[in-house]
């Protein structure tokens, strides 16, 4: 089977200009990261923030450039910096960004939100028939029909998320990039959503980069996992493999630092305390 | 131990424009000196409100009413606002959740540490110059006495957290109010500001209320839990007891739907319908 997503030695350089008597100091969010994603799969990305796990995101959803790197979409090439971005393109990729309250416009009411990708890559759709697949999203992310007239303001912030994934998948994408979904939401919030990510990706055959740094969630959701570091990816792998045997100190000071929920935990630091 | 902080029946009522809303209705709990107790909920559920009642830095158009709002046994409620001024920011004090949005961007890190000291303790600018660097210097940053002239923006969201903490415990307060202190850091950086602060409560045996909606956090840092949902108490255990064998309905669905305890492939989700019934 031929990937969804394949990317190969990915770079990203920004270049902060120096002044008049000051040279340009050049910074690497990416350096050099290649892997391959099968379809339905899902790729966790780790790292804690300034890592560029999100300048990766923007370049595999086509809004940034790679400085260098081959990047690849159901193994066609696309080089946006030299050819830009045709409207089909731009259908295979989607995004969910973190902030639900930031990546909805307020003016507009959720209807118009989920119609306007159609809008613009399906012009010759017929105004009723993009009313009726909006209806239809709103259903399928756990919505109703009478949310279709209200503005984003009306909402909580789980029931955002799920407008956000809605417009994300309009367009009938095959590759989902999810931005740190979860990590504004509330647990029970937060198990909703991430099932209803899970129920999405039995039905489309969806395949997810899922960007987090929250392993727990990772450990739930992942089939491979990959860790990035200063801009490199340090640990790859299945997520069994990356979660029982950590290669890379990086990944292990992340373990390390992850609370755990557990009673054998809270039992070894009772147990500490009362020593000390 | 003797009770630091000691609150029966607390509620706090907003007026709006659909009538009363009661964002905390009926808490009471008891804080002993040297514990760390935790209050978990979802937002909204009250945790926040409840504490800021306590240190009184709620807006005036809040109503707070409780039959008992004790500190080291003084009535707070009775309290005028003068006195009770002297008693926030310096036996009691409050981390709050966003460090970045919390300290004044116009003044300095030095500055804002030793407006505490000059206010509260009355020192002079050469000690309280010293004290702010020694304080810099216990929450872990490196090179305290150049960092007092630099401002917020120029520091890291860890590094303005430690210095928020440097703020609180700059008075040794007995009682010290963590509002989300991790919930905007990463999972390295919450590691160090968790321990930085479970180390400050050991050394000088305060107490500490952890407000928070993270599970790992009441596991790695509690004595004792208090769970709120929509501005009730739905339990208090020692926090043993409370992940070994949960008592309420929606304790035991909130610690279900933690992901690391999946067992299927779907997470269970938390209902209100489920545990409606008991509120009523």
């Amino acid at each position: 089977m031929s990937p969804v997503l394949e990317i190969r030695d990915i770079k990203r350089d920004y270049r902060l200009p120096g002044g008049l008597f000051r040279q340009d100091k050049v910074i690497h969010a990416v350096k050099g990261v290649s892997f391959a994603l099968e379809k339905g799969k899902t790729l966790a990305i780790v790292g804690e923030s300034g890592c560029g796990k999100s300048t990766l995101a923007r370049i595999l959803t086509m809004i940034d450039a790679p400085t260098a790197g081959e990047l690849f979409i159901e193994g066609k090439r696309v080089d946006i910096a030299k050819d830009g971005l045709s409207p089909e393109m731009r259908r295979k990729v989607q995004i969910v960004f973190q902030n639900p309250y930031g990546s909805l416009n307020p003016r507009q009411k959720v209807g118009e939100v989920l119609m306007e990708p159609l809008v613009i890559n399906q012009t010759d759709m017929p105004a009723s028939e993009r009313r009726e697949r909006a209806q239809g999203m709103l259903k399928k992310v756990g919505l109703g029909p009478e949310h279709f007239n209200r503005y984003p303001h009306m909402f909580s912030g789980g029931q955002r998320q799920r407008i956000a994934i809605a417009r994300a998948l309009m367009l009938n994408p095959s590759l989902l990039v999810l931005d740190e979904p979860v990590s504004a939401l509330d647990l029970s919030v937060q198990a909703q959503v991430l099932n209803l990510l899970a129920d999405l990706q039995d039905e489309f055959g969806l395949t997810y980069v899922f960007i987090s740094h929250d392993l727990s969630v990772v450990r739930y959701i992942a089939d491979e996992v990959m860790v990035m570091y200063f801009g490199e990816a340090v640990e790859h792998g299945t997520r069994d493999a990356v979660f029982s045997n950590p290669q890379h100190s990086y990944t292990k000071t992340l373990f390390a630092a992850t609370p755990r929920a557990s009673v054998e935990n809270i039992k070894a630091r009772l147990a500490r305390k009362a020593a000390a | 131990m003797s009770i630091l902080l000691e609150i029966e029946n607390l509620s706090v009522e907003f007026e709006t424009a659909s009538g009363p809303f009661r964002a905390v209705d009926g808490v009471s709990m008891k804080v002993h000196e040297g514990e760390v107790l935790a209050i978990v909920g979802e937002s909204g559920s009250g945790k926040s409100v409840s504490m800021l009642a306590v240190m009184g830095l709620l807006p005036w158009t809040a109503k707070v009413r409780a039959d008992k709002m004790l500190f080291q046994g003084r009535d707070l409620l009775g309290l005028d606002a003068s006195a009770r001024r002297k008693l926030v920011g310096k036996d009691m004090a409050m981390i709050f959740q966003e460090p970045m949005a919390s300290l004044n961007p116009c003044f300095t890190v030095g500055f804002q540490i030793e407006e505490v000291l000059r206010v509260h303790l009355g020192l002079d600018r050469k000690a309280r110059r010293a004290r702010a660097i020694e304080l810099l210097d216990a929450v872990g940053i490196p090179d305290p006495a150049s960092r007092l002239s630099a401002y917020p923006h120029q520091m890291s969201g860890g590094q303005c957290q430690r210095v928020m903490i440097a703020v609180a415990i700059a008075c040794n307060p007995k009682l010290l109010i963590a509002d989300e202190p991790t919930t905007a850091l990463d999972v390295t950086i919450q590691k160090q500001i968790l321990d930085l602060l479970m180390r400050l409560q050991a050394e000088h045996g305060m107490g500490l209320i952890m407000i928070t909606h993270n599970m790992g956090v009441v596991a790695e840092t509690a004595d004792r839990v208090v769970v709120q949902y929509k501005g009730k108490k739905m339990e208090e255990a020692d926090v043993l007891s409370l992940f070994e064998n949960p008592q309420h309905p929606y304790t035991k669905a909130l610690l279900a739907a933690l992901p690391e305890n999946a067992t299927g492939d779907r997470l269970p989700t938390v209902s209100a319908a489920a545990f409606e019934e008991v509120l009523q």
